[in-house]
């Protein structure tokens, strides 16, 4: 029985996901509490990958398989996991970590009823016991519960973790060996689905994930007008806007793509502002550990103060145009 | 044509009281008490586009769901905006079950209806929120499936197109029934219940299977047959011993000012408001 940890790396449009590169990082250091451990080895599914190899490499990989065909260009569920299945099947590897992005979230559990194993969804920490065994920590309740989640039977233990979660990865150089994925097998893969295309958007401005300063705006910014403030002053300082629900769903914010929370993103900048946020878990659990944490509320006793290290008790109608005059000026 | 669709539907703590959740540090439980069960909100919008689809083409709305009977009265809910009929699967044997055990005893239920064309599921759960439900009930049932469909059109069985979101963008598909699917928040608004759906629930079939009426092999079924087990739970400690303050809108400014100069942003000198004597004289 080998305690190898494998990272499925994915790539979208010829780009590795910095989730991926997070998960490389996060093995190398789950390697290092085991008493027996194994190799770090990466999985990576797509066409013409040649390029994405030697990142894959630099970022500490000891082994790699490469599927690259054609056929795969495009992500469809039951191609990709073919893949994983048939490699998990000939190698039997001891954990599997995959980055909980949607295409992440569909695969993981797929593969898993593939091989009838378990995953430890959107886990916020991982953990290895003594007997060399996976501990994902998971949320539910909107991250008002914590739970250790074991898999301590079936193997691979396959954990999925969001992108922001972990540490910014870090190069640890490794002549890792490439192994060419023989993909035949292919054509007896059954499937009703067909990808047509993807599309995506750059994002203008500095990427939330990666801002140090995040200016958070909730339902009671109350206006698209005074929505602009926050985008106003985010431009001016280099910061990020967020938001909560509520403004994605009045179309003040541009998208989910922005939003903070159990079904948002997880950020942890040096400094968040948030502005007419009440503080529901769903929210939190995507920002509570950001540096300093400073809300602005009209409600005293909103539950965001008791995660804030400055709670400021005050009408954001007032408050926004004046900081926007002052980072402005 | 007349599509057969299932709805999976999961009662859950209404998540507006989440806050309110503790752990009993003795018996290591989740505390609720007094949290009202709803329908896992995106389910309603799964159940919304599977009357559209109803609609269009003909045919039944089934919802299923796996819970305690208690679920009785939540489900009904979904049957007042217009589902047809409903099957709960309930048995003390499905206790503790993992999102790989869950979606098993969901499957077989719908293979036991039988001539199902299109399950539809929401993306998450509120409570548990894994996400995984959709994906493995369709590698149980041996359909194809989706997640997080945002758009989708059944011109015929043959012939659907899909959206689905990804990070900032989108991936579009086409496809054939059986499929399962996972819907997003975005693709529809649910419709609000009237006096008279809720009237009509109430005389819709409702149907309970337990362990024995499925063709279930325990291997696969509940705690025990779930490769997932729980150990350890907390709340965790999230709160900060942070000042709350009292202060003028200038002030305000001037503290998240300081705070940004701190964190290396380099803003210029700005008019901070005048302060007023306060003597009488
Ligand atoms: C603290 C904690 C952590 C957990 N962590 C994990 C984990 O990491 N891995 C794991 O496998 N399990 C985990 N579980 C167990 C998991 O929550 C249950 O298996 C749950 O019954 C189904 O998962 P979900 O609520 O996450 O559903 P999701 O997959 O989020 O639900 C998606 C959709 O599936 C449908 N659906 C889900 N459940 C039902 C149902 N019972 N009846 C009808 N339709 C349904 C609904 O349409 C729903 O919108 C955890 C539970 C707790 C309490
Ligand atoms: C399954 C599920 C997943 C979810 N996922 C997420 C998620 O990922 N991210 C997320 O954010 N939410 C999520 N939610 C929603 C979440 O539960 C809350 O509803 C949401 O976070 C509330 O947003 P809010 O704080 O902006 O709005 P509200 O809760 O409405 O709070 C508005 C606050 O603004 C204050 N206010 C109003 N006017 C002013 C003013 N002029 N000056 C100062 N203060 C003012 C009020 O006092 C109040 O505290 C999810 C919910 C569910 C069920």
């Amino acid at each position: 029985m080998n305690k190898d940890i494998w990272v499925y790396v994915e790539q979208i449009e010829g780009k590795i996901t910095n989730v991926s590169l997070e998960l490389l990082s996060e093995a190398h250091r789950l390697k290092t509490k085991m008493q027996r451990p194994g190799q770090v080895v990466a999985v990576i599914i797509g066409s013409q990958l040649e390029e994405l190899i030697s990142t894959v490499q630099e970022y500490g990989a000891q082994k790699i398989y490469v599927a690259d065909d054609k056929s795969l260009k495009l992500y469809e569920p039951q191609y990709y996991a073919a893949i994983l299945k048939k490699l998990i099947k000939e190698n039997d590897p001891h954990i599997l970590l995959v980055g909980a992005s949607a295409l992440g979230s569909q695969l993981a559990p797929t593969v898993a009823a593939k091989v009838k194993t378990g995953v430890a969804a959107h886990c916020v920490e991982l953990k290895i016991s003594e007997n060399d065994q996976l501990v994902a920590v998971v949320p539910a309740f909107g991250g008002k519960v914590l739970g250790d989640i074991l898999c301590p039977k079936n193997r691979p233990q396959i954990a999925s973790i969001k992108q922001g979660i972990l540490d910014k990865p870090v190069k640890i150089e490794a002549v890792g060996e490439v192994i060419k994925v023989d993909l035949s097998f292919l054509t007896q893969v059954k499937t009703n689905l067909k990808p047509l295309k993807i599309c995506r958007e750059e994002p203008k401005g500095v990427p939330l994930e990666e801002a140090e300063i995040v200016i958070c705006g909730g339902w009671g910014v109350g206006d698209q007008d005074t929505w602009h403030y926050l985008e106003k002053i985010a431009e001016k300082i280099g910061g990020a806007v967020a938001c909560t629900r509520p403004p994605v769903d009045e179309g003040w914010a541009p998208g989910e793509h922005v939003m903070i929370g159990t079904s948002g993103k997880s950020v942890r900048p040096k400094l968040y502002l948030g502005f007419g946020i009440s503080g529901a878990t769903h929210h939190i659990c995507g920002m509570k550990d950001s540096g300093l944490i400073i809300s602005i509320n009209r409600d005293e006793n909103a539950e965001i103060f008791k995660v804030s290290d400055y709670g400021i008790i005050g009408d954001i109608k007032q408050v926004l145009p004046l900081l926007a005059e002052a980072v402005t000026k | 044509m007349g599509l057969n669709i299932v709805v999976c539907v999961k009662p859950i703590p209404d998540p507006k009281y989440y806050n309110e959740i503790t752990i009993d540090p003795v018996t290591k439980t989740v505390k609720r008490q007094g949290i009202p069960t709803i329908i896992n909100p995106i389910d309603k919008h799964a159940i919304e586009k599977a009357l559209k689809i109803k609609e269009q083409h003909g045919g039944k709305v089934i919802l299923m769901s796996m819970a305690p009977p208690d679920a009785q009265e939540t489900l009904l809910e979904g049957l007042a905006m217009g589902a047809d009929e409903t099957y709960l699967l309930s048995d003390r044997k499905f206790a503790g079950a993992d999102t790989l055990a869950t979606s098993y005893v969901l499957a077989r239920g719908i293979q036991k209806i039988g001539e199902i064309d299109l399950v539809l599921t929401g993306t998450e759960s509120g409570d548990g929120a894994t996400a995984q439900v959709s994906s493995q009930l369709g590698e149980w049932l041996g359909f194809s499936h989706l997640w997080g469909v945002v758009n989708c059109e059944v011109k015929s069985q043959d012939d659907i197109y899909l959206k689905t979101k990804i990070e900032n963008g989108y991936m579009e598909w086409s496809g054939k029934l059986p499929m399962v699917f996972a819907v997003s928040r975005e693709i529809n608004t649910p419709r609000y219940t009237s006096i008279m759906g809720v009237m009509k629930a109430k005389k819709k079939p409702f149907t309970i299977w337990s362990f024995q009426d499925l063709d279930l092999d325990e291997v696969y079924v509940g705690l025990k047959g779930s490769p997932t087990q729980p150990g350890d739970i907390f709340s965790p400690d999230m709160g900060r011993k942070g000042e709350i303050l009292k202060i003028s809108k200038e002030e305000a400014v001037e503290l998240i000012i300081e705070k940004l100069r701190a964190n290396g942003i380099n803003i210029e000198s700005f008019f901070s408001g005048c302060v007023r004597g306060e003597r009488n004289e």
